[in-house]
């Protein structure tokens, strides 16, 4: 077992080290691209690592990735940049804390509903904030970071989502959120503190995502509530981590690579009809894969055993 | 038994809880002692379950105490009532199917303090497993389960961390009468290792087997309580049962 975890750990230490490297091609192209990989890969399975475990439908990605890159374009200029950064992760966080104690004990649709005002909400309070206390609408964020150091910040944020989720499934609190999303009557009768398991782990994954967008929003000079707060966010990282399959901490990315790179060439070729095919690939995934790509791959080694596990299922 | 023999195990003092314009329960008291199997009986509609909810803390009383082993436990969080000890089982069986048979079990224990060894709550998933049937099992997906194998994980997943009070809400229903047999004598069993037991049951031939006394409740309030044999043949009982018909029915 630890042989097992050590030569992982060496292959995952191995391809950090390798995608650390990919800003050394000096190719700007594959640097943007592979920034956009990175964004959604990290948004994706925060995404994941909350409405994985609890099935809860969550939109409000947005909302906390717009968070974070509006405190870098009220702050970034004045403060140092790790105190920016760690100031975004902590609005964050906050809110993440006041929203779910709000809305963690609304179920099913109602949540889906509430999550998505939520970025409304924030947005017009932000637009709000800034016509009638500040009297800018869009700043200019003018700080000393570069694409690569951008790549960078992404690569290690990623590699940090990766082990705190790893940690976290082993741990009482990720059995905790299994037992929740099997069935959470029997999960408070098991002694299980429900609020506060889906509480934390909200909070986590929305401190991630707001990271995310601190991170992000230096590659805008120009930053205004409609870019920061664009809806279109929540929707894209909903479907990849679909597609991927939030059940598994390694699933939201195989659904965040591929369509990554979908809508990167669906959005230069087919600009104008660009939601209508999202939509359509929405429908498609959630009819023909329901478990997402980690749902295939999981069964593949019981189909090459003869596909009695698939009959033993049906 | 222990010095706290002299403290029941459940005390329910003056329960009473309303939808709307329906008492469900009205002013419900009894008391359980270390080591009993109680049963709670009643009609359809009696408001047995709306009972065990306000015990195991799915519903708020409006009135009224509920003390396990001395403490008031009326109104507290579900997840606070299961950690001091009391735990149940469903009238429609929930295990968790997604998960496999040992997962199962360790969803009953994992929450309680003093937190097991992984070891030794290992050991103790084993034991359960086997204990209630389900011995060498333990990998088996719960969702492939047959209806008796369900509920006897399920109660395996309730004695996990070893509760000083047990709800079992119709566990006898739906089974075969052979299957009954079966869980009459692990209920049994459980009762020879000094649970406390409060059962809620339809199935008269496993009140009489296993219940030391009844409380029997019509409209939501208490029309009966004594030891079974009494209560059984008590004509506000039957009465209450058979709506008027005659009382050697």
């Amino acid at each position: 077992m630890m042989a097992r975890y050590a030569g992982f750990g060496v292959i995952a230490l191995a391809a950090l080290t390798l995608l650390a490297l990919v800003p050394r091609l000096g190719n700007a192209y594959y640097l943007a691209l592979a920034i956009s990989l990175l964004q959604y890969t990290v948004l994706a399975t925060a995404w994941g690592m909350f409405s994985g475990p609890t099935r809860y439908v969550s939109l409000a990605t947005t909302a906390f990735f717009g968070i974070g890159a509006y405190t870098v374009a009220v702050l970034g200029e004045v403060l140092p940049w790790p105190l920016v950064l760690l100031i975004a992760a902590a609005i964050g966080a906050m809110v993440a804390g006041i929203v779910g104690l709000s809305t963690l004990r609304l179920s099913g649709v109602y949540f889906v509903i509430f999550t998505f005002g939520l970025t409304e909400l924030i947005r017009q309070l932000v637009v709000w904030f800034e016509v009638n206390k500040s009297h800018v609408l869009g700043r200019y964020v003018f700080v000393n970071i570069t694409q690569a150091d951008i790549y960078w910040q992404l690569l290690a944020l990623a590699a940090a989502v990766f082990l705190l989720g790893w940690l976290i499934a082993r741990s009482r609190l990720g059995f905790a959120l299994r037992v929740i999303g099997e069935d959470e009557t029997v999960a408070k009768h098991c002694g299980i503190d429900t609020t506060f398991a889906k509480l934390t782990l909200f909070a986590i994954s929305a401190t991630v995502m707001t990271l995310a967008g601190a991170i992000m929003a230096p590659r805008w000079t120009y930053i205004e509530p409609s870019i920061a707060f664009n809806p279109m966010i929540s929707f894209q990282v909903l479907i990849m981590a679909l597609l991927g399959g939030a059940h598994r901490l390694w699933g939201p990315v195989l659904g965040a690579v591929p369509l990554t790179l979908l809508f990167e060439l669906l959005s230069a070729r087919f600009p104008n009809t660009f939601t209508i095919i999202l939509g359509c690939i929405f429908l498609v995934i959630v009819y023909m894969l329901p478990r997402g790509v980690a749902g295939l791959v999981e069964k593949l080694p019981m189909r090459l055993r003869g596909k009695k596990a698939e009959r033993v299922a049906a | 038994m222990s010095g706290h023999s002299a403290t029941p195990v459940l005390e329910v003092d003056g329960l009473r809880r309303a939808f709307g314009g329906l008492v469900a329960v009205n002013d419900l008291g009894f008391a359980v002692a270390q080591g009993e199997i109680m049963g709670l009986l009643g009609p359809n509609g009696s408001g047995k379950t709306t009972a065990l909810n306000l015990m195991s803390g799915v519903l708020r009383p409006d009135a009224g105490a509920i003390r396990l082993m001395g403490r008031n436990i009326s109104g507290l969080a579900s997840y606070r009532i299961a950690r001091l000890g009391l735990a149940r089982t469903f009238q429609l069986v929930r295990v968790l199917d997604g998960m496999d048979c040992r997962d199962n079990v360790k969803a009953g224990l994992a929450f309680h303090k003093p937190h097991l060894p992984a070891a030794d709550a290992a050991a103790r998933i084993d034991t359960l497993l086997d204990r209630v049937g389900l011995g060498g099992q333990d990998r088996r997906p719960a969702a492939d389960l047959t209806y008796i194998d369900r509920k006897r994980l399920e109660l395996a997943r309730a004695l996990a961390a070893k509760p000083l009070l047990l709800l079992l809400d119709e566990w006898l229903a739906g089974l075969n009468p052979s299957e009954l047999t079966i869980g009459i004598e692990l209920i049994r069993s459980l009762k020879a290792d000094g649970i406390t037991i409060v059962l809620v049951e339809h199935v008269m031939n496993a009140v009489r087997a296993l219940c030391d006394r009844c409380v029997v409740m019509s409209s939501g309030r208490k029309i009966a309580e004594g030891a079974t044999a009494d209560v059984l043949n008590d004509a506000a009982v039957v009465r209450a049962y058979l709506g008027g018909v005659a009382a050697d029915a």
